[in-house]
């Protein structure tokens, strides 16, 4: 297993918002969290990456305990995340963006080669490269967001609602990429209110209900599965 | 002395001024731009800073020495390095004390132990002007002003001249102009100051691109009071008069010229700065030195009232 979650408890204040999740995710797979509007999907990635206190129980990522370590030393040890809403710095330019992801790795160290990989598999990120993040449309805008998220060259890559606010054509090309970046041999802990496009890139899937994990099985049985269908996939 | 030669002497005085606001300014800027406080004891760390400069002097022996000799230079030399390191290393031991802790309360939180730091760094200057050296009068009255010994010459370069134009206005520009061509290039060009850029623009997300946000904002603290101690030494040499208040003074211009250039932004603290300078200098000479203050909390109140982004500010206003 290369990422465990047992028995996961995490919240704000005094409102619990995970009450015990635990889940697991094998080296090489595409895992789904699929879930309603404030199940918890988003505390619980920002709780592996160190943002949220572990309050109870243990994130084990390659083996090792990892709960409540700094946002930063999560990434050293190959966890990154492209967060809700994406987060590009407005500010910095394409390029920096880029460079941000890299931040633990350092300069040199392969930085260029793989801001000149990114340009390659984004060819609008290359042509927008000085420009300043904010002024990129929403689809550009999350391929830059997963550009960034591995630059840190992760062995483990959390993503929070890709799809959110994008055209459906665009939808599906940012599942195509991600589909291309596990096949180049990233795992992928994906969360997604589109259950529909996530089950479809998955190898497994977790429904996560007010806190809880309530339904565990591979991608193909959870599409079919009528509880799935009737709160998730729209009939 | 002709009508143009006296604009020509308080547009002098007014720039040399307005560098040494302007570089108050980008510590009050560079701290909000990535934490949001206004930094209220700032004003008082670059009055500690003219007191360790004062000490430095005693210390070296330099009191009685005559400007323009090679001691006097290294002196200077000595104490452009000292200094800010003693006041980038107070202003980043303060954030990892008082306000580090408070980063995930509510905004009112440091804004207040800013305002109790700059009374504590007030009354430290005050103990300090009482310690019995030399250079503080053997600590005799020690709220009195203290003389700061003539380390640049005050002749004139422009020989018979009516205008003065002194070699403390070649050193005011000469250490402020690289200075700030090198935090320019810092800020754009280098890993730390592109990080710096990324916390302040969104924390969160700085976090989670693994960039260690603590250790940003202390080098944050760090270089806006190194700036600071620059600036200390700069106005020491240049005006030869500190006392323990005139932090205050001090703070209310660098903040100004913060909040006129855009609070957050560098080129406007530096233009911010400059503005204020001149405004202080043309105010002194045309109407009275009486209302020079006036014009400053004018134009404070004028541009929160009519433009709070300021100049070159993009952020909607934030309230404090």
């Amino acid at each position: 297993m290369l990422l465990q979650l047992e028995e996961v408890h995490a919240g704000y204040g005094a409102i619990e918002v995970l009450k015990g999740v635990s889940i697991g995710v094998e080296e090489g797979e595409i895992v789904a969290v699929l879930g309603a509007n404030g199940a918890g999907k988003s505390t619980m990635l920002m709780t592996i990456s160190g943002i949220n206190r572990c309050r109870q129980g243990r994130i084990l990522f390659d083996g090792e305990a990892i709960q409540n370590r700094p946002p930063h030393e999560i990434v050293q040890r190959g966890i990154s995340q492209s967060p809700e809403g994406r987060r590009i710095f407005p500010r910095l330019s394409v390029r920096e963006n880029l460079e941000m992801g890299a931040f633990q790795r350092g300069h040199g160290n392969g930085l260029g080669d793989d801001v000149e990989r990114v340009f390659t598999a984004f060819p609008i990120l290359k042509e927008r490269q000085s420009q300043l993040g904010g002024t990129l449309s929403g689809g550009e805008q999350q391929m830059l967001a997963i550009s960034r998220a591995l630059m840190a060259r992760p062995k483990l890559l959390l993503l929070d609602e890709p799809s959110l606010g994008l055209a459906p054509m665009v939808v599906t090309r940012i599942f195509n990429i991600i589909r291309e970046i596990n096949r180049q041999g990233t795992t992928i802990l994906l969360v997604e209110q589109n259950a529909n496009m996530a089950l479809h890139v998955a190898h497994r899937g977790y429904v996560l209900e007010t806190g809880r994990i309530v339904l565990e099985d591979t991608a193909a049985n959870l599409i079919s599965n009528e509880q799935v269908k009737r709160s998730y996939l729209g009939g | 002395m002709s009508g143009s030669e006296i604009f020509l002497q308080q547009l002098i005085i007014g720039l040399s001024n307005g560098m040494i606001i302007a570089l108050i300014a980008l510590g009050y800027t560079m701290v909000y731009g990535i934490i949001e406080l206004i930094n209220f004891a700032h004003g008082d760390l670059f009055m500690l800073g003219c007191f360790a400069g004062l000490t430095l002097i005693g210390l070296l022996g330099l009191d009685q020495a005559v400007a323009g000799t090679s001691g006097t230079w290294i002196g200077l030399i000595l104490l452009l390095l000292i200094v800010p390191i003693f006041c980038g290393g107070l202003n980043w031991l303060v954030d990892r004390l008082a306000y580090r802790h408070l980063r995930e309360s509510t905004k009112l939180a440091p804004l207040v132990s800013a305002i109790g730091v700059s009374f504590i760094f007030m009354n430290i200057g005050l103990l300090w002007g009482g310690i019995p050296m030399k250079v503080f009068g053997f600590g005799r009255a020690a709220a009195a002003p203290k003389a700061f010994p003539e380390l640049v010459s005050n002749a004139n370069l422009l020989g018979q001249s009516a205008v003065e134009f002194t070699g403390k206005d070649v050193m005011v520009f000469v250490v402020t102009l690289p200075l700030m061509a090198l935090l320019t290039w810092f800020v754009r060009r280098t890993r730390a100051g592109k990080a710096m850029r990324a916390v302040a623009q969104d924390r969160l997300a700085a976090q989670l691109m693994g960039i260690p946000v603590d250790r940003v904002i202390g080098q944050t603290f760090l270089i806006g009071g190194g700036l600071a101690g620059v600036a200390s030494v700069v106005f020491a040499v240049y005006n030869n008069t500190i006392y323990f208040q005139m932090g205050y003074r001090a703070g209310i211009d660098a903040f100004t010229a913060a909040v006129l250039g855009g609070i957050g932004s560098l080129p406007g603290a530096v233009l911010g700065g400059l503005v204020i300078g001149l405004a202080r200098a043309f105010c002194d000479q045309y109407l009275e030195t009486r209302w020079t203050n006036v014009l400053v909390f004018a134009v404070l109140i004028l541009v929160l009232v009519f433009r709070p982004s300021g100049l070159f500010g993009s952020r909607a206003k934030e309230k404090v």
